[in-house]
């Protein structure tokens, strides 16, 4: 709860900043994010089990960038994403959108920041209603934040929108089951588009389709941000998706953030022990027969963290300050921010 | 013209023109149906109307018994009462009660099995608990306690004026826990899939998402308990008459038949119980194949080809 002082990413307080640092002031900030899930347990034991799956992340996702998050399953990612859209309550810290605290509102005093920030989901198969057809699935997120808007000026938007995003406008009497992953994938994009966000959070958005699709939808995000100027937060635990597309990258590990870098540096430069296994792990095209990636053991489970450094069980270069004291994101000179006591002590 | 084309195609048709005891079912209540609904046109006499009665023509056996009367095809009962007539206009409010009855049922079960099973927590604990202990007891006890006190509260005429209310009220809301529950169970598969998040983060309110989104697909399962519903209603209206607790003799439901012609059964007078009997078993036989029937097509796990 005490790590975020140290993140230069994302200024604490809003108020305080001057007006010439607004543009300059992070769309989305996580401060200090703490997120356990209680898993009820029995109401005599003492200590209730829970999973702790955030554990005081701290980032600031700049205006018009796409933010990539990755690492492998279940080591936060989709819950960070998740609490940031408002679909899971933070226990600790604070999400600003633009300046504004909207961890925590009311759902009428959301009701501007749900126009302006949207999500795309993993499972294009799950995340249209089966019982509606694709123009009214598109039409309600229009009908609902633009109550004013004629028939005609719902019908003309739903259209645009899905041009804009290579679909077949006469879709729209047809039902989700009628189409492909990859054609699906698209119709939740143009949903997401339709009340035009900032900010688009995708979760994992390609890993469900086709390889030979996922190109076609990942260009089609990459058109729309750049003719709609969005900020994406994009959860992925595919590394080459990431340098295609990300312009930073923070890499998570057991509900922590180890790493914060810009793709170029990250991927030149891996810094966090965590992120170099990563790294290593991707596969290349070459003569040489490639080594296994040396990251012994297993995850730990999130119900009961190692202490200290979360990795420091299954790190090559932990000493016994990594399993007593928790390391805090430190920043490097060319802006990277590495949670790693090794680094910091230039053991690595 | 497209959209009757289409229905004819469907699956659902195919599968049902495919079944002949779907197709019986189907006929037989719709049938029943018909008849409940033709009442006043088909029956010869209105067996409401006392004045309509002749103590003469008390238990006049049915016309293939010597001593039956073509006036009376199914003979008459012990107050000369057209046993036509009376089945026709029992099975009219039979056939409302059930109906009706199932209509309350739904509501309440929609409305609870909605909010328990998408806000879950307390109000899941609180309603579903509740749901256990009225389980606890069965229908018929529950209704025979509320109908007696309010028989022994109010007295018996204004009782038999308002029996159907009653009863539609009583069995409607003895059963609302099958509702609540199989829509519960459909909510919590429902909810975990990501257009309910994708409605979340629009911005929709809750009851809004629950009705759009999540009431729709849960459907067809309660289509499925609704036509086993109507039958077990339209059997707990019959039981309940048959106890006295139930439709009056004056406006007899197929219940108060058989129990009315259940003293003359061995005078000889077999068919003022037997004949309303009979039709009770099949009317929710076929019903009751129908709901099956339903349930194999609606389930998409019971392929039968």
């Amino acid at each position: 709860m005490s790590g975020h002082t140290q993140t230069a990413a994302a200024p604490a307080a809003s108020g305080t900043t001057a007006p010439a640092a607004v543009a300059d002031r992070p769309l989305v900030e996580v401060d200090g994010l703490i997120k356990h899930f209680d898993l009820g347990g029995h109401f005599l034991q003492r200590e209730r089990p829970t999973v702790k799956a955030i554990n005081d992340v701290s980032l600031g996702i700049r205006r018009g960038e796409a933010f990539c998050l990755v690492g492998e399953s279940g080591c936060g990612k989709s819950t960070l994403a998740r609490i940031v859209m408002g679909l899971l309550d933070p226990t600790g810290g604070a999400i600003r959108f633009d300046g504004t605290r909207i961890d925590g509102l009311k759902h009428t005093a959301r009701k501007p920041f749900h126009r302006r920030m949207q999500m795309i989901f993993q499972n294009p198969y799950a995340s249209l209603n089966p019982r509606r057809t694709v123009q009214k699935t598109l039409e309600e997120p229009l009908r609902f934040h633009f109550p004013n808007l004629s028939d005609a000026d719902v019908k003309t938007k739903v259209e645009q929108v899905m041009v804009s995003v290579g679909n077949d406008p006469s879709w729209g009497t047809r039902y989700p089951h009628e189409f492909s992953g990859g054609q699906r994938q698209r119709i939740s994009i143009a949903r997401a588009l339709m009340v035009d966000p900032d900010f688009v959070v995708a979760d994992e958005p390609i890993s469900a389709l086709d390889v030979s699709i996922q190109a076609q939808v990942l260009n089609v995000m990459m058109d729309t941000q750049e003719a709609r100027d969005l900020t994406y937060l994009f959860i992925t635990h595919d590394l080459s998706v990431v340098r295609h597309f990300g312009t930073r990258v923070g890499v998570m590990y057991l509900g922590t953030l180890c790493e914060l870098a810009d793709t170029a540096t990250l991927f030149e430069n891996p810094r966090h022990p965590y992120t170099r296994i990563l790294l290593s792990a991707i596969p290349r095209i070459s003569t040489e027969e490639m080594k296994p990636p040396g990251l012994p053991g297993e995850v730990p489970s999130a119900m009961n963290l190692p202490s200290g450094c979360v990795f420091h069980d299954r790190c090559p270069l932990a000493n016994a300050r990594c399993s007593a004291e928790v390391p805090r994101a430190q920043c490097q000179a060319d802006g990277t921010l590495v949670a790693c006591h090794a680094v910091e002590e230039g053991r690595g | 013209m497209s959209r009757l084309s289409a229905v004819l195609g469907s699956d659902f048709v195919y599968r049902f023109r495919r079944d002949p005891i779907a197709i019986v079912a189907f006929a037989v209540t719709a049938a029943f149906m018909l008849a409940a609904l033709l009442a006043p046109v088909l029956s010869p006499m209105n067996p409401h109307d006392p004045a309509q009665l002749d103590i003469m023509n008390s238990e006049i056996p049915p016309v293939w018994q010597s001593g039956g009367d073509p006036a009376f095809l199914l003979g008459t009962d012990d107050q000369g009462r057209d046993m036509l007539s009376a089945i026709l206009y029992g099975l009219r409010i039979s056939i409302t009660i059930g109906i009706f009855a199932v209509m309350v049922q739904m509501a309440l079960g929609i409305v609870i099995g909605l909010m328990s099973g998408y806000l879950g927590g307390k109000v899941d604990a609180f309603f579903m608990r509740l749901a256990d202990i009225q389980l606890a007891m069965s229908t018929l006890m529950l209704a025979i306690v509320a109908l007696a006190v309010f028989k022994a509260a109010f007295g018996a005429e204004l009782f038999s004026d308002m029996a159907i209310i009653m009863l539609v009220l009583v069995i409607g809301i003895a059963e609302w826990p099958q509702y609540a529950r199989t829509i519960r169970a459909s909510v919590l598969a429902e909810r975990k899939k990501e257009y309910v998040d994708a409605a979340r983060v629009i911005g929709l309110s809750a009851p809004t998402i629950m009705r759009r989104h999540i009431l729709p697909n849960t459907l067809s399962p309660l289509l499925v308990i609704s036509t086993v519903q109507v039958a077990n209603a339209i059997i707990s209206e019959a039981a309940l008459s048959f106890l006295g607790l139930g439709m009056p003799v004056t406006m007899p439901s197929l219940g108060s038949l058989i129990s009315a012609g259940f003293a003359y059964i061995f005078s000889g007078s077999w068919w003022i119980t037997t004949i309303p009997s009979i039709v009770l078993i099949v009317l929710i036989l076929s019903i009751n194949l129908l709901g099956d029937w339903l349930r194999d097509v609606l389930n998409p796990r019971l392929y039968k080809g």
